[in-house]
């Protein structure tokens, strides 16, 4: 058992890729014993490749991008296409408080995993289907990875420079997806606990994007105002200066935000140009919103031969929200994040030690924790089906070779 | 069965940006009691925040304001004051959760910390969301969303592709970088009240903004750790022919083509028989040998085509292919319009609109929308009075002092 808030909880997952397994990843973090559901016959392609690198792994137990989003975790193989794996998936379920799948809809029903079939084995169970466009609909068997939900959903749109195309936007997006997924499931279990009753959750993943676009289309709800990308410029709350500025050195930048007239003289000060707080042309926040291009010149100006953290501590000493642009190498070089141990190394059988995010929550009482590494392909099927399941290792063998457990 | 998956808790939420609050409107949403409270006269400051309904800045109208607040009741308070303060203890004794996301710091200098709070509500759960978190080097930085979308790493890689790099890097749109902790804050939130069910303790929880955003991207974000390269806005993207974007008759289309299968897909979509026929004479997985010849035959074929052609032929196909979609289209969308993602608002100032429901749907406790956000100090006389006691003296004097 961990120390964690959801100690206790007993999660079986039939999923794979990022959207479905980092939502039981953050209930393992929190303490939750997830078992994961796989198999060699269909091995979850976050095993195989990385879509952001392109990289191949030649070994299933070797993908950082399955360990990242898999911590913590029980693997077990079961071959669903045949029914003797289906009967004991049922019985995985029954011992379960929770079960989570994110198939294509239609794919576990056929399979005969879906809510009403669980239900029936475990009444109380929280089941969790998540999918890209959701379980009804028109477009519910559309398939789509986070860059097509994230663009049908209306993020793209206005994500990049306002002269330019639409941004893509990456896998980050699933995880999105995958945090409303585990808050659901927990107001599902914290719903339980008071009724009794399980139920159903259809999350889909485009309509968790479009909360998040919520300015947007609040926008066109209210004003029929289609916006568009806006680059770094503020439109929610109109500050100016609010841009990113280049610094010295190979691509280093620095994002200045001024939301009143004090920061604005505080800028003006740290910049040595006190006169320009004086310039009209910039003296109350309408002025500076409509002559921002000018405002970003002379600021850029300022910028272009400094280091981007000197500038920030001396802009946050002045009162002024300032901070880099970070790219994945000088996060794991920034001296916050290493002071807080954002990362971890994990010790992994394959991968010896895989740098990894720490779960980003500190809890006083009931930490989240890291306790292992993502599990190998089928690591746990004999413990769990012998100690849970109270299957004879015999019966066990004989499932293996008959590519049952497989 | 109850009507909402959270009733019968009780939040309280005291905030200055929208990440605080974006955490407990997923709360109240779904059935938790939240308490919004203000402060007096100005109110919150997202009020002033647009879109307004005809641009008229109304600080009953933000829709902002209306999408943030839905379900919460609304008072007015200032724990500054003696008097407010007191106020402030007595509700937070009354309450399983609090959000705040002031500075580190701030609810201490006014008394009001987890430490003293506790004494008088051991199960009380706090939430404190902060730029950097209550520990390290830049624990007393300042930052507002642009700033936490870059430092927070999302921001470097955009735009995406990025075909300029003598172009800043961009911050993400919308509202991601305030609702990123606010949604990950409400999962840890939901945990504790889990484990406090159990064990009957409460605790703090502590999110740093900047550690949130990152979270999202925890694949990316070790890549360089782990040996590889630094991913970002240098990495030669269109080679690999995974992910593209392509303009085509009536705006953009995504596609996503990892598996073999649906790279197939994609070449029967554009009737591209030559690739099939030439399929020996390739390397096994190579797709194209010249990947810019093959990135223009897939263009020009795009370009002859609107989205939902393109979209409904290639997911016939079950090539993942999804349009670049404006807010307009969204609000339109005929699969969302069906799922009832949009739902009529009815506010006593803002009259009548359509707002953004929720991505969740619960077969036993579904989302509803059961009071829109409250007015400014809608609900003190039904708090002040009835809950906690005051008559309607003691209430007008409060007020004329500015404590409510």
């Amino acid at each position: 058992m961990s120390d964690g808030p959801l100690s206790g909880v007993r999660v079986t997952e039939f999923t794979s890729a990022w959207a479905g397994p980092y939502a039981t990843c953050l209930l393992g973090f929190l303490g939750a014993e997830i078992i994961k559901v796989e198999s060699r016959q269909r091995v979850d392609h976050a095993r195989l490749v990385s879509f952001t690198t392109s990289a191949n792994f030649t070994n299933p137990d070797q993908s950082p991008v399955f360990n990242s989003l898999n911590l913590n975790k029980k693997s077990v193989c079961l071959n669903l296409t045949r029914p003797e794996a289906v009967e004991i998936a049922k019985r995985l379920a029954k011992k379960s408080d929770v079960v989570v799948e994110n198939m294509r809809p239609g794919v576990i029903g056929r399979l005969g995993l879906d809510y009403p079939v669980l239900q029936e084995v475990k009444r109380d169970i929280i089941y969790l289907s998540s999918s890209s466009c959701g379980q009804t609909g028109p477009h519910r068997k559309h398939v789509g990875y986070a860059p097509n939900f994230a663009s049908a959903a209306g993020l793209s749109a206005v994500t990049g420079y306002p002269d330019w195309t639409p941004s893509i936007l990456s896998g980050a997006i699933d995880l999105r997806s995958a945090t409303a997924a585990a808050f659901a499931i927990l107001a599902a279990l914290l719903c339980r606990e008071r009724t009794g009753e399980g139920q159903y959750i259809d999350l889909a993943s485009q309509e968790t994007i479009v909360m998040l676009n919520a300015s947007p289309m609040m926008d066109y709800l209210m004003n029929q105002r289609v916006q568009t990308r806006k680059g770094n410029r503020d439109e929610i709350d109109r500050m100016a200066p609010h841009n990113c500025y280049r610094c010295r050195g190979e691509d280093h930048w620095i994002s200045i935000a001024v939301a009143n007239d004090r920061e604005w003289r505080a800028l003006c000060g740290a910049m040595g140009k006190p006169e320009l707080a004086e310039d009209e042309r910039f003296a109350a926040a309408e002025q500076r919103s409509l002559n921002q291009e000018e405002l970003d010149r002379i600021i850029g100006d300022w910028t272009r031969s400094r280091d981007d953290y000197e500038l920030m501590r001396e802009l946050q000493r002045a009162g002024v929200a300032a901070a880099p642009s970070l790219s994945n190498e000088a996060l794991f070089k920034d001296p916050h994040l290493e002071e807080r141990g954002t990362f971890v190394q994990v010790d992994h059988p394959h991968l010896e030690k895989d740098w990894v995010l720490s779960p980003p929550w500190r809890l006083s009482e009931t930490p989240a924790s890291i306790r292992r590494h993502a599990p190998s392909l089928g690591e746990h099927s004999q413990p769990i089906f012998e100690q849970l399941l109270g299957m004879s290792p015999g019966e066990i063998e004989k499932l293996m070779e008959e590519k049952v457990i497989y | 069965m109850a009507s909402k998956a959270l009733d019968g808790f009780r939040v309280l939420e005291y905030c200055g940006t929208r990440s605080g609050p974006y955490c407990t409107k997923l709360m109240a949403d779904l059935g938790a009691e939240v308490i919004h409270v203000e402060p007096p006269k100005t109110g919150d400051d997202t009020r002033r925040s647009p879109p307004f309904p005809g641009d008229v800045p109304d600080p009953e109208k933000s829709g902002l304001f209306l999408y943030l607040n839905t379900n919460k009741l609304g008072i007015t308070l200032d724990p500054r004051e003696p008097r407010g303060k007191e106020i402030f203890e007595r509700l937070a004794s009354d309450a399983d959760v609090l959000v705040e996301d002031w500075s580190p710091g701030r609810m201490e200098e006014l008394g009001l910390g987890y430490e003293s709070l506790r004494e008088r509500n051991p199960g009380l759960i706090m939430a404190s969301i902060s730029p950097f978190g209550r520990s390290g080097p830049y624990q007393s930085y300042q930052a507002y969303p642009l700033n936490i979308s870059h430092i927070g790493g999302q921001g470097y890689g955009l735009p995406l592709p990025a075909l300029d790099l003598e172009r800043a890097p961009t911050m993400i749109g919308g509202n991601c970088t305030e609702f990123d902790p606010a949604v990950t804050t409400a999962v840890a939130v939901l945990a504790a009240l889990y484990s406090r069910g159990m064990t009957g303790k409460g605790q703090l929880i502590e999110v740093s903004m900047q550690e949130a955003v990152l979270a999202m991207q925890r694949v990316e974000a070790v890549i360089f750790a782990n040996g590889g390269e630094a991913w970002g806005r240098r990495m030669p993207r269109r080679e690999r022919l995974i992910t593209l974007m392509f303009p085509c008759k009536d705006g953009h289309i995504v596609l996503v083509a990892p598996l073999d299968h649906q790279w197939e897909a994609l070449m029967k979509l554009i009737g591209n028989t030559d690739w099939f026929e030439q399929r020996d004479s390739r390397e096994p997985g190579q797709r194209a040998e010249d990947p810019e010849a093959m990135i223009e035959l897939i263009g020009s074929w795009m370009e002859k085509h609107t989205r939902e052609e393109i979209c409904s032929r290639a997911q016939a196909l079950s090539c993942p292919i999804a349009p670049i979609n404006t807010p307009e289209d969204v609000a339109h969308s005929e699969q969302m319009t069906e799922r009832g993602i949009f739902v009529e608002m009815e506010h006593p100032a803002a009259g009548r609109t359509r707002i953004p429901s929720a991505p969740y749907h619960f077969s036993k406790t579904p989302w509803a929308l059961g009071r829109a956000a409250p007015l400014l100090g809608e609900h003190n006389e039904g708090i002040y009075c009835e809950r906690l006691g005051f008559d309607r003296n003691e209430l007008r004097d409060l007020e004329d002092a500015g404590v409510i």
